[in-house]
């Protein structure tokens, strides 16, 4: 075959995958940067190792299809009978081993600094139940809980008649939100009161278990007020899909005047929840927050 | 020693074909009857599981309970994965080693046929009993396939029935692993070192160390799950003192070699076919062989890689993630060698090279997606995500199954003694390919745009990838009935296979005619090094 028309399939190879990679781009969703510092670090470590993987698999995929069009029979290709190449065989495990080190410099400094949660301004207590949040702002008095607000939870039974999109934030609505204030270091201590559950907020960068019998940790510092929406991540039974988490970011002071406000009548909390969760560790929680 | 009791049995009844009716197949010590068993098992457990991702896959064709409820769609998700992992794919690849091992390394039978007989006969029961849970009071097992207590503990009385199947299913894999092992190690035809076996042959012995070395981790897991739940001890219950965290590594330890057990097996198939329709020896053949064992290796060490989001302290996560990460690298060699097998090769692309293709295409995007996974800060977000979701089916269903269906392909000729319809072998090919694209390409989005795994209802901002998604998945599902269509019209008739089959196909197992005869190789052949299917014996 001519070399001219080697170049030609291959540029006509490399053209289509960079089109495939371009349409998967187009029509996809991505991970959101999010507004924390670590979710953009997350962001950017799931954008390089995507594009490693995207070149890594257009040269691949690129000889391979090369090799279909040019190296088939039909076109009366002779086989080769090499078996070995030391050259390219020591290039194709040094050069990934390589890259890999490379990446991981970046995601070792990110890692690190998601678990450092030294110098915290303030400390909030999650704890999963089957299948709400209780969520407790230490040292303030201040807790509740959280469950799927009742447009939802209408909709969302069986055949209700109620068309999903007809409801604002469908499944990702809560009755009371998790107020947390801007520009703060938050730290979150994780637990849960019967199995295990995860809180995942994307925009935050991040989701921890909270695990009966453990208290994890985890950290947070928004910049952007706003209001933020997740999900239980780890399957806690049949309702785990109708846990949702949203949290609101307020500037400070109006945080702080939202705090003083919770710490007023403690009646109008919902705090219904506990009877039904019928657990001890559900009721020992309920017992020290509110008396608190 | 075990060879000649078994060689010596064998002769008693080397002159009579099979017996007549069912009792062949009940008391069958054959390892090509048992072969065929293992694989329509596993074609019934294919479809009985394909059927269940039907019902998921209908229930999150859009938004809002339509079908079932929650907890019989958690049933759903732990049952389909139940079922496809130790029904389908397991059995399958149990099948191909029954038939094509001991043809490929010049034995007339298993090392232990009657252990052989056994180890497969278990299964039916072990599924019976696990299916028969969803028609209990209490329903079947919800708590997903990784079975994390507490959650699974909340599990009826039928729990203790789905751990009595899982303990009889890895009673059958150990059975089933000890076997492969003793009939490669002892059985093979004078002059077949063990650098001259196929990479199939290769692969499953490893694939076997595997399976001894964590069916019994498993088995010890699940009954500590059992008397935690039936007889008050607290091993994984924090309330009692004990960890919850525990059973996470204890499975995992099991899990991670398990997928690889799901893989290690394709490879081979893959290995095989390539240079056959390359018409070009296999390259890199010891290093495809390094490849594997350090695959098996670094599968021991990277377990904690699906728990990073419990709380591992900040030195665990990052050993875990370089482990994980290194295993990127025997990957790509075998990746870069298949890639280099067709290099300057003559290829023609009957159906089983579509699939081998397809494999090393689709089963790469899934390591691709593997890798990221392993970027532990990044994995922060995709935890238990469609993400996940979709890197698991990608090396699962275009990885493992694709596999399987290539070398169903390429060896049905051997076993029936019939072509199949090759016109009907490319559309299988084409309609699966591009419809399993549909179906789970999407759920990468799905997953980074933030809609978590195992949720039967989710938000609207999820519904068009969903419903693309399931029209995928109703497509692949129907391409799965002509398969069985394919097999069943080859079984019946059809054109004559030569011995060769295939052109460009090397080793011991075309060698003997088409159909294989009920016994083969009782003397052993004479091997010959230009007809193995590397080109790697002179180093
Ligand atoms: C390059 C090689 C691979 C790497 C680096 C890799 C990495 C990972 C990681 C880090 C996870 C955990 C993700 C999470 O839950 O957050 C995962 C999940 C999984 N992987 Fe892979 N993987 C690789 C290849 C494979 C192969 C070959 C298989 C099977 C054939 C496989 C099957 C699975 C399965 C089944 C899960 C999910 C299990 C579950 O949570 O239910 N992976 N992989
Ligand atoms: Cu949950
Ligand atoms: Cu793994």
């Amino acid at each position: 075959m001519k070399k001219q028309n080697i170049v030609v399939v291959i540029l006509a190879v490399l053209a289509g995958l960079l089109l495939a990679v371009w349409g998967m781009f187009a029509v996809g969703d991505n991970m959101p940067r999010g507004v924390t510092e670590f979710s953009r670090e997350a962001y950017d470590l799931h954008m390089i190792i995507l594009w490693i993987c995207v070149v890594i698999g257009v040269l691949v995929f690129g000889a391979m299809f090369v090799s279909i069009i040019l190296h088939r029979k039909s076109r009366g290709a002779e086989a080769a009978q090499f078996t070995h190449s030391t050259k390219a065989e020591v290039a194709w495990t040094v050069i990934p081993i390589i890259i890999l080190v490379a990446m991981a410099i970046p995601a070792t400094r990110v890692l690190i600094l998601m678990e450092t949660t030294a110098g915290y301004e303030m400390d909030i207590k999650i704890t999963g139940y089957q299948w709400k949040w209780h969520y407790e702002y230490m040292g303030e008095g201040v807790s509740f809980i959280s469950s799927l607000d009742s447009a939802s939870n209408a909709a969302r039974i069986k055949n209700s008649g109620i068309d999903p999109a007809s409801v604002d934030n469908y499944l990702l609505e809560v009755d009371n939100r998790l107020v947390i204030p801007a520009d703060t270091k938050i730290r979150f201590l994780l637990t849960a009161g019967d199995v295990i559950h995860s809180w995942w907020v994307p925009e935050l960068g991040w989701k921890r278990d909270a695990i009966p019998g453990l208290v994890n940790e985890a950290w947070t510092e928004v910049s952007e007020p706003g209001v933020y929406r997740g999900q239980c991540a780890e399957l806690c039974g049949k309702d785990h899909g109708f846990m949702p988490i949203v949290v609101e970011v307020l500037p400070k002071a109006e945080f702080n005047q939202w705090l003083v406000e919770q710490k007023g009548p403690q009646d109008d909390l919902d705090t219904s929840g506990y009877a039904e969760a019928g657990d001890s560790a559900a009721a020992d929680t309920a017992l020290t927050s509110t008396v608190n | 020693m075990s060879n000649t009791a078994a060689v010596q049995e064998h002769h008693d009844d080397a002159h009579h074909g099979p017996a007549k009716g069912l009792m062949r197949w009940v008391f069958t010590t054959n390892h090509k009857d048992i072969g065929t068993l293992y694989l329509l098992f596993a074609l019934l457990m294919f479809l009985v599981g394909g059927f269940m991702a039907m019902i998921i896959r209908a229930e999150l064709f859009q938004p809002g309970l339509q079908l079932v409820d929650p907890e019989f769609f958690n049933q759903m998700t732990t049952m389909h994965a139940l079922v496809m992992i130790f029904g389908a794919v397991m059995p399958a690849f149990v099948g191909l080693a029954n038939w094509m091992v001991p043809m490929m390394i010049g034995a007339p039978d298993m090392a232990l046929p009657r252990m052989n007989n056994w180890s497969f006969w278990i299964l039916p029961f072990a599924f019976v009993m696990l299916l028969s849970t969803l028609f209990m009071p209490s329903g079947g097992p919800a708590g997903g396939w990784t079975l994390y207590p507490p959650l699974s503990l909340q599990t009826g009385n039928s729990f203790a029935f789905v751990i009595f199947a899982i303990h009889m299913m890895g009673i059958s894999s150990i059975m089933g692993a000890i076997n492969i092992i003793a009939t490669i190690l002892n059985m093979r035809a004078p002059g077949m070192t063990l650098l001259r076996m196929p990479l199939f042959v290769w692969t499953w012995l490893i694939t076997a160390f595997l399976l001894i070395a964590v069916m019994p981790v498993l088995a010890g897991a699940v009954t500590m799950l059992l008397t935690d739940r039936f007889f008050d001890t607290s091993f994984f219950n924090a309330a009692g003192g004990g960890d919850p965290v525990m059973f996470q590594h204890i499975f995992w330890f099991f899990g991670h070699p398990e997928v690889y057990i799901m893989i290690l097996p394709a490879f081979g198939v893959i290995s095989e076919i390539i240079p056959t329709f390359a018409r070009k020896p296999l390259f890199g053949y010891s290093a495809m062989v390094y490849a594997t064992a350090s695959i098996a290796f670094l599968s021991f060490i990277v377990w904690a890689h699906h728990m990073f989001t419990v709380g591992m302290p900040l030195g665990g996560e990052l050993f875990f993630m370089y482990a994980t990460m290194v295993i990127a690298v025997p990957t790509g060699v075998k990746v870069f060698n298949w890639v280099s097998t067709m290099w300057r090769g003559s290829m023609t692309f009957e159906t089983p090279m579509l699939f081998a293709l397809a494999f090393v295409i689709l089963f790469t995007i899934g390591g691709f997606s593997g890798l990221m996974l392993a970027i532990v800060p990044a994995d922060f977000q995709y935890h238990d995500t469609y993400f996940v979701v979709a890197h698991f089916h990608y090396v699962l269903v275009t990885g493992a199954i694709f596999g399987i269906i290539a070398g169903v392909y390429y060896w049905l000729p051997k076993w029936t003694g019939h072509m199949y319809s090759e016109r009907l072998g490319k559309i299988h090919f084409w309609w699966s390919t591009i419809s399993v694209n549909v179906l789970f390409f999407p759920q990468h989005y799905l997953g980074l745009a933030g809609m978590p795994r195992r949720i039967p209802d989710y938000a609207v901002q999820f519904a068009d990838y969903n419903m693309i998604s399931s029209i995928g998945g109703f497509a692949f599902g129907l391409a799965q009935l002509l398969l069985v269509y394919i097999v069943w019209q080859t079984a019946r008739g059809g054109q004559k296979a030569t011995a060769q089959v295939w052109e460009g196909a090397k080793g011991l197992e075309w060698t003997v005619p088409s159909p294989a005869p009920y016994h083969t190789f009782e003397d052993p052949p004479v091997i010959d090094d230009s007809k193995l299917a590397h080109g790697d014996v002179a180093h």
